[in-house]
């Protein structure tokens, strides 16, 4: 597979998103494991992360589950490609920053995903839409495991995987959820909900990772620690905690609708109205319209069926996709002319919301 | 006062002043603005970890020069950036990172998953080397019923690890 071909074709998180639970966008697990006989990356020498490459890669790239997959190094790849990857979730924003050395491996259908020299030797990631921890941790487990036959990883019996960072030693699981919370970010409980998660040890972040802002009402929420519990722990106890937030935003859906139906159907008309019929549109405010579209399909307001495009949207009003579907470069003021455009005619397919029909 | 304080890191005028209360202790910090920003004090999701770094660099532990035969990482290394240079650095700065491991995580013991393939491959390897080094020296010392059956355990090993290991 190349570069290319991945781009343009669907990814895993644009388009299986027949999802139980909708609240939950994108179920997510990466592991960090080290080969023992390498320094880490940001201390071993350049001719060290080669063959740690060469080694990973080639053990990555054997495995059944990266079948037809795409193997590069991350040199090879320009920084647009790189962006749209980062956009799709697929990679982090500081494996792209990697000098020399760094690799990534992603399957045919974009769930699987290792990337190779970025703070550990192996950040091994999968992720599927929807709230799925179950099959996420038995497909990552069971990829983990085939890989060990081929490399020896840095192992402690008293501290587990090692890891470059002791915040990720022991298990070097990092579990996470991508919600999308728009009743409890208008009626201001959010700010409630992040100190709460904070103390049981949780982390939120915005829609990409580290230092993002939430737009969209889009956050992800992540177990932090990951010594001294077992993996079915960890992934059991962030669940339980997901499943309460679920029910919080359920809940201030409810109240929104209750105390103020006019003022919630307000907001989702004036998106519609602005998706249909605007001009200039970053991608913020792009993604705060889409996610009130998103919240008027659960309520009944849109057709079901358009979940699956506003979840794509989420990703292809990003500038990089935005910018790829243009083919040329531009600058940030003429993308938000193209991404306006785009909106537009996809929401003119879109039939116009039926208020009546919201589920109290 | 207040802003005749030097930064703790690096002594330069300090201008990030910082309180915090852990296991019911105050702890004051106050850096200079380079210093702070390459700490992450100013990325709250970074926060937790920079001060149980600051913490380890301003009380000096008794580890404070250790380094890594391995790799030739030193603490200071570590302060500086937070990470280790290699996998036997765990083995060297034991003393810097037992007081941290007990703010950052649930137990200070692994309790999940074992790469069991991995460690049955290795500990084999480590009986096929002490098995080799059994036999030279009984070869040396001319006890040749010892050498046999060394040489068959050697036989039996290799046979085990050619077929695919069962975890």
């Amino acid at each position: 597979m190349k570069i290319n071909e991945l781009i343009e074709s669907h990814s895993e998180l644009t388009d299986t998103a027949a999802s139980k639970c909708a609240v939950v966008l994108m179920t997510r697990i990466r592991l960090a494991r080290n080969l023992a006989a390498q320094p880490f990356p940001g201390w071993a020498k350049e001719v060290q992360k080669r063959e740690t490459r060469d080694q990973c890669m080639q053990a990555v790239a054997s495995l059944p589950q990266m079948k037809r997959g795409l193997a590069l190094p991350v040199e090879s790849l320009d920084e647009l490609q790189k962006q749209i990857l980062v956009e799709r979730h697929l990679i982090s924003r500081e494996l792209c920053h990697a000098k020399a050395g760094a690799g990534i491996v992603i399957s045919k259908d974009q769930s699987c995903v290792v990337m190779v020299n970025e703070e550990d030797h192996l950040r091994i990631q999968v992720l599927r839409a929807g709230f799925q921890f179950k099959k996420v941790w038995s497909t990552i487990n069971a990829l983990d495991t085939e890989l060990e036959e081929h490399i020896d990883y840095a192992f402690s019996p008293k501290f587990g995987y090692l890891s470059a960072c002791p915040t990720n030693i022991g298990t070097g699981i990092r579990a996470s959820a991508m919600m999308h919370l728009p009743a409890l970010v208008i009626s201001s409980q959010m700010e409630k909900v992040v100190r709460a998660v904070n103390q049981l040890g949780m982390a939120v972040r915005g829609l990409f990772g580290e230092g993002s802002d939430a737009s969209g009402s889009i956050f992800q929420i992540s177990n932090q620690t990951t010594l001294g519990e077992s993996e079915e722990g960890i992934i059991k106890h962030l669940h339980s905690v997901l499943t309460t937030i679920v029910e919080q935003e359920l809940n201030a859906r409810e109240k929104l609708l209750e105390s103020d139906p006019n003022k919630l159907f307000d907001k989702i008309g004036r998106a519609f109205g602005i998706l249909q019929s605007g001009h200039l549109l970053n991608s913020g405010e792009a993604m705060n319209l889409l996610s009130l579209i998103r919240l008027g399909i659960d309520l009944g307001i849109f057709a079901d069926g358009q979940r699956a495009v506003i979840d794509r949207l989420f990703i292809e009003c990003q500038p990089g996709h935005v910018q790829h579907a243009a083919k040329g470069a531009f600058d940030p003021g003429q993308r938000d002319v193209l991404r306006a455009g785009r909106l537009r005619s996809e929401f003119a397919k879109v039939a116009a919301p039926d208020f009546n029909n919201a589920a109290r | 006062m207040a802003n005749s304080l030097k930064c703790d890191l690096c002594s330069k005028p300090a201008t990030v002043h910082l309180t915090q209360i852990v296991n019911s202790k105050i702890h004051k910090v106050d850096l200079c603005e380079a210093c702070a920003q390459a700490k992450g004090v100013t990325d709250p999701s970074g926060f937790s970890l920079a001060d149980l770094l600051l913490k380890a660099s301003l009380n000096p532990e008794p580890a404070g020069d250790a380094r890594c035969e391995t790799c030739g990482f030193t603490s200071q290394d570590f302060k500086k950036t937070g990470r280790f240079g290699c996998p036997s650095c765990y083995g060297y700065f034991g003393a810097l990172l037992e007081p941290m491991l007990e703010t950052m995580h649930k137990g200070g013991t692994h309790t999940g998953k074992i790469p069991q393939r991995a460690m049955a491959r290795k500990s084999l390897y480590e009986r096929l080397t002490r098995l080799e080094t059994d036999l030279d020296q009984a070869i040396k010392a001319e006890r040749y019923e010892d050498a046999a059956r060394y040489r068959d355990e050697i036989t039996q090993v290799r046979t085990t690890t050619s077929r695919k290991p069962d975890a």
